[in-house]
């Protein structure tokens, strides 16, 4: 680590960084200079290499050609473990952690060492680093009773502990809440003013704004720009990320009130093994409305989903959908029927769920193949028929701006939002008056995203109620109507966005009883 | 710029290959399985040449079909005896991809062959000699047919309700029914009358299959099965499920679909074509039942259906070739003398060049001196 001392400018020099995946070019030509001493923001949008470079960088892969240098001298990287020598950690979005070992021990985990583990020992150095630097930590906690947060202190000591002089955080924020990204940062910068050089990969611009000294930029694979943050606005680095002007706001169309369309009481739903992931949940959705609903990941969105489209059995509750059929209105209690016999009776409702490809979708089969998955029912006999399905397909294709190479390619060719557009587009083929989407959003770039945005906005125009799970705050307080917030897998409030900040929902987030109801707010 | 610590090889996933250039990637595999082999047996001191035509010959003669003595088109003997192998590799392959198509992954071909060999032969001992002849046929294969369809559904149900392993119970399951024929062999009632060797009696000839061109009945139908599923898998809502289920059970549980049934019906329909190889072969190809009544097709049948990737036309194609090569390799250790051991290498040989091609099909290497190359090329 002497040679980071002698020499000050650059922790890391990236240059001319090429990486190719098949025919996929993740990276090409990429150049990147990190300071000693810096929060460089990495920000591009999904798909534009920030990770892939990253992962050259901490030995995951190595790039095809260019070169690194660490403190001005060339090195190859070929494996974390050289990563490490060289002082560089990186923390992944997964976080790589053993779950049934406590924190020290993951920490300590492949080091080489005695061959007896002097727990003491291990846990006063790891209660130093905490210290030294602010974080919150009990060493000695198992990794599978940890919250989310926790996990990822472990994983930035776990580097520390090993030396780190290079810090690599790939989209640390995305998982945590206000408060907790809020910590995070406290804690970046006092590793920073300890000489740390840290790299932070994101999407997210105000987050850029607050905690970084330089951005780098990235578009698709090709080095955009470095600026200093002081110099810059978040529009310029909209502009520079998507290479072309964008509007931030999102529209929040104002609707007439419609009728209730799901109403549900008391849910309560434990699992399998006996846990209880929801617990005496009760709300309405309305007609012409979008529902937002918030949480921490794991506090029950999942199981929210599941249980309200029959795919998970529930313990005790009613979930009753109304929704009209020509003239009728149907009431219908869908407790305890299972999803095929949901859609048997002719439900309205659509659901698209989290994990796309392995749910929403199968990954092998094409747009056509896909978009019949939930209607094949409705040909006459036991043949299907394709060609009746492909004019639908079509204009699918043609209305939502899908690019793909044609009907027949294999949606898991398509990239992330692409894919969610056959997704989405196919559960509004289905006209259905209940649209839950958990997570749409994740993954896609800010044009896709608005994309999205704004077919959910018409859904709600023509009179639908949908539903939408989302993880990132700004977002849900812009687009809903009214935010229901989930904590523990129980409903700790319904507010109304346009009255509430931010941090209200953050601590309602982490905490039950304190949240306000949208009528006293 | 090079990077000297960098490996020497490295492995890059395909993402297409044009469909000429993978048909002649494997054609250059057959031509080096060939090459490979062929020194093999040169080393031995075989004439590699002399082998591969006496191959060729003893698997389908000097020619395909011919007039044959009383006058009647039919395939040559050699043929006969390769045609019989092609009918069971490709009944029973297309059984197993019924099961592979919903990813389930059952090995217990062989079980259920037997299993319904033994059901058809239970009508085929106690009725042979009373029964009409059609009434004997079509008793006989629905019985096969049940049989072996129940033997599949077995680990299908301990599957769907319990989450077992379906390749360890479906393996398990072939030996119990392999020793019981061993058991059914020394009953009484199932032996020859008048001796108490082990050995099951032979059916009577009403029991038997047509012919069509010397060889059993079953050939054609057995073509027409790689047709019809070919159109279940395209066309079907059936064959739809099934590829659903098998790509992804969560998908299939959110589209509504009924998982546990489907993976019911499939193991049935999947053992039951199984079940029908073990009537083709009772009725049609040998007349009697022994342990090898099945003759490992259950497990070659595997090969088999992977290496024409789960097509139900290709497998025709395939389940040829795998024949051809068995019977090629028992012609070549009478005719030259070559060892049974030398023989099966020499197919193990050509299998693994055929199945190793795949990789090449699937990931390009891409080595260091071509990195620099392509380095200098860009800059």
């Amino acid at each position: 680590m002497e040679n980071i001392a002698q020499h000050p400018e650059n922790a890391v020099e990236m240059r001319n960084i090429t990486k190719t995946f098949g025919a996929v070019v993740a990276n090409n030509a990429v150049c990147l200079s990190l300071r000693k001493g810096e929060i460089l923001a990495l920000l591009g949008e999904n798909g534009s290499g920030k990770t892939t470079l990253m992962n050259m960088l901490s030995g995951i892969y190595l790039q095809d050609s260019g070169e690194i240098l660490v403190c001005d001298r060339p090195v190859t990287i070929r494996s974390p473990k050289d990563a490490y020598a060289l002082g560089i950690g990186m923390i992944h979005q997964h976080f790589k952690l053993v779950d049934v070992l406590s924190a020290a021990e993951n920490i300590v985990l492949g080091l080489k060492g005695a061959q007896t583990l002097n727990r003491r020992e291990i846990n006063r150095q790891v209660a130093k680093i905490a210290a030294k630097y602010g974080f919150e930590l009990d060493p000695a906690k198992k990794v599978y009773s940890m919250s989310v947060s926790e996990k990822q202190t472990v994983e930035i000591v776990k580097a520390l502990y090993r030396g780190a002089e290079i810090l690599v955080l790939d989209e640390p924020t995305a998982v945590l809440t206000p408060q907790e990204t809020t910590r995070l940062f406290a804690v970046l910068r006092v590793m920073k003013s300890h000489g740390k050089s840290i790299i932070i990969i994101t999407h997210k611009l105000n987050e850029v704004m607050e905690i970084s000294d330089r951005v780098a930029i990235l578009r698709k694979g090709e080095y955009i720009a470095t600026v200093n943050t002081a110099e810059t606005s978040q529009q310029d680095l909209t502009e520079m990320m998507v290479g072309r002007r964008v509007k931030l706001e999102i529209d929040r169309p104002a609707c007439p009130h419609g009728d209730r369309k799901l109403h549900v009481t008391d849910l309560t739903c434990v699992s399998r093994e006996g846990v209880t992931k929801l617990s005496h949940i009760s709300f309405d959705a309305f007609g012409g409305e979008i529902l937002g609903v918030a949480g921490v990941a794991g506090s029950g969105q999942k199981e929210l989903c599941e249980t309200i489209t029959g795919l998970r059995t529930i313990t005790s509750g009613s979930i009753i959908y109304r929704y009209t059929r020509g003239e009728m209105t149907i009431e219908e209690n869908i407790a305890g029927m299972r999803a095929d016999r949901i859609a048997q009776r002719g439900v309205s409702l659509a659901f698209v769920p989290e994990d796309r490809l392995g749910m929403g979708l199968v990954a092998n089969m094409d747009i056509v193949d896909n978009v019949i998955l939930r209607r094949y029912q409705e040909n006459a006999g036991i043949l299907i028929n394709r060609k009746k399905y492909r004019p639908v397909c079509e204009k699918m294709v043609r209305e939502l701006d899908i690019v793909t190479p044609g009907l027949s390619t294999p949606v898991r060719r398509l990239s992330g939002g692409n894919v969610q557009k056959v997704l989405l587009g196919r559960e509004i083929l289905s006209r259905p008056q209940v649209l839950i989407c958990a997570y749409p959003v994740r993954g896609l770039d800010i044009v896709s995203s608005y994309r999205i945005y704004s077919l959910l906005n018409a859904e709600k125009e023509k009179g639908n109620a949908v539903i939408f799970i989302g993880e990132d705050l700004d977002v849900l307080m812009d687009l809903s109507d009214r935010l229901m917030v989930l904590c523990g897998g129980q409903i700790s409030g319904i507010v109304d966005p346009r009255q509430c900040t931010k941090e209200e929902i953050g601590l309602m987030m982490t905490r039950v009883g304190n949240g306000k109801t949208g009528e006293s707010a | 710029m090079t990077h000297s610590g960098e490996p020497f090889v490295r492995v890059v996933k395909r993402t297409d290959i044009e469909k000429g250039k993978a048909i002649l990637y494997r054609v250059i595999a057959l031509l080096c399985a060939l090459t490979v082999g062929g020194l093999l047996v040169a080393l031995l001191g075989y004439s590699p040449f002399q082998m591969y035509s006496d191959m060729v010959s003893g698997a389908i003669g000097k020619s395909l079909i011919a007039v044959n003595k009383q006058g009647v088109l039919e395939f040559s003997s050699s043929a006969q005896a390769t045609m019989k192998i092609v009918t069971l590799l490709l009944v029973t392959s297309l059984g197993l991809t019924m099961a592979f198509k919903m990813k389930f992954w059952n090995i217990g071909g062989e079980g259920q062959i037997l299993v319904g060999a033994i059901c058809c032969s239970y009508i085929a001992v106690h009725y042979g000699d009373t029964w009409p002849r059609w009434l004997l046929l079509v008793s006989m294969f629905v019985v096969a047919c049940i049989g072996g369809g129940l033997y599949a559904l077995l680990p299908a149900i301990f599957k769907a309700k319990w989450g077992t392993n379906e390749t360890l119970f479906t393996l398990m399951l072939n030996y119990i029914a392999i020793n019981f024929i061993t058991f059914l062999q020394y009953q009484p009632s199932w032996q020859m009358t008048g001796t108490s060797f082990p050995k099951i009696r032979d059916f009577a000839d009403a029991t038997r299959l047509p012919e069509v061109l010397g060889v059993h009945m079953g050939w054609i139908v057995a073509l027409a099965l790689a047709v019809l599923l070919y159109l279940y898998f395209s066309k079907t809502k059936h064959g739809y499920e099934v590829t659903v289920v098998g790509e992804s059970a969560n998908t299939a549980k959110y589209a509504g679909m009924d998982v546990p049934r489907i993976i019911l019906r499939t193991m049935f329909a999947s053992g039951a074509i199984c079940g029908f190889a073990g009537f083709l072969q009772v009725s049609g190809a040998s007349g009697t039942l022994t342990t090898d009544t099945g003759g490992g097709a259950g497990f070659t049948a595997i090969t088999v259906a992977w290496l024409s990737g789960m097509n139900p036309l290709l497998m025709i194609i395939y389940a040829c070739f795998i024949a051809v090569l068995q019977r090629g390799s028992n012609r070549i250790q009478t005719t030259m003398g070559i060892p049974k051991s030398a023989a099966d290498m020499l197919i193990g040989i050509i299998l693994f060049f055929m199945l190793g091609v795949e990789f090449f099909i699937n990931y390009r290497l891409i080595f260091r001196t071509k990195q620099v190359k392509r380095e200098a090329a860009l800059q």
